[in-house]
């Protein structure tokens, strides 16, 4: 059976204010780093996943992305795969 | 009503179960049963509270691992049946989470945990879970929490107004909700989800009794 590394990205949808952002994003300024215009924080989800099918791992990643790694009123997800 | 309970629910992390048993049993003399999470079983209880607390120790999201317990999932025919589920700030998370109430609740605006007393208009008669006959409009209820700022898209917010769907406004928005929103029911009005916290207003010895008539209206059929 092979197995594939799964990373998730999820992220705050644009339209929802991220003050952890903000914050990370005022102290970035303190520190001297200059021309910040944005600075948002998401998260990284690693998953290892058996598998005989790239198409059939894709949808149990697919189901846990929407059901459970991010809340889609709030926040979109996207993922890379690699079979190992 | 003698024999009504009341479930209070309580997972791994709550932390006002037993604060909601006591202002039940202690200040209204209604009856309450814990139900452990992985309980599915809901025969005995007649209502239930999702109490505030850090379930799942908010790990992912506040409530999004709550969402997949037993007892949430026996939920769903509870609620269709009519009978009255009250989430209580992390429970609110988690009906929000589990889409039994429209929307989310994120972090602060402030990143600030908030713990205060707010003055909250009760907007909305739905449910009757706020008493609105009487000429006061307004309440007083504490609230402790920092990840209770309401979101939801515009559409969603145009059907809570629309359906008056919004229980609670804040009249000084501590946390940046959308519209000011502090609690908000599900159509049938058999759900509400608040991010105050009314079992802590149900004696004048700890600061008000504002949160009495929300308990009490657990017994409404």
């Amino acid at each position: 059976m092979d197995q594939f590394a799964v990373k998730v990205f999820v992220r705050l949808r644009p339209s929802v204010l991220d003050p952890a952002g903000e914050a990370t994003k005022s102290a970035s300024i303190k520190l001297g780093a200059e021309g910040i215009k944005s600075l948002r924080i998401g998260k990284m989800i690693e998953v290892k996943i058996e598998g005989n099918d790239e198409n059939q791992v894709r949808e149990k990643i697919d189901l846990l992305c929407d059901r459970l790694f991010a809340n889609t009123v709030i926040e979109d997800y996207e993922y890379s795969l690699e079979k190992l | 009503m003698d024999n009504f309970t009341v479930g209070v629910v309580v997972f791994p992390g709550s932390n006002c179960d037993r604060d909601v048993s006591w202002a039940l049993e202690g200040c209204l003399d209604i009856r309450t049963k814990y139900l452990w999470h992985e309980s599915s079983d809901l025969n005995d209880v007649d209502a239930i509270v999702l109490p505030g607390g850090f379930s799942y120790g908010d790990y992912l999201r506040c409530g999004a691992i709550a969402r997949f317990s037993p007892l949430i999932n026996a939920l769903d025919d509870f609620v269709k049946s009519g009978k009255r589920v009250l989430g209580i700030c992390n429970g609110f998370q988690i009906l929000t989470e589990s889409g039994f109430l429209p929307g989310a609740l994120t972090a602060n605006k402030n990143l600030n945990f908030i713990c205060d007393d707010v003055e909250l208009d009760i907007v909305s008669s739905k449910g009757g879970w706020f008493d609105n006959k009487n000429e006061k409009q307004t309440i007083k209820l504490p609230i402790a929490h920092g990840e209770g700022r309401y979101h939801c898209d515009s559409d969603t917010l145009k059907k809570l107004v629309d359906n008056e769907l919004i229980a609670l406004r804040y009249k000084s928005n501590p946390n940046g909700s959308s519209f000011d929103i502090a609690g908000i029911t599900n159509e049938q009005g058999n759900v509400l989800g608040l991010m105050p916290h009314p079992e802590r207003a149900c004696d004048e010895a700890i600061g008000g009794t504002d949160g009495l008539f929300t308990l009490k209206s657990l017994i409404m059929k």
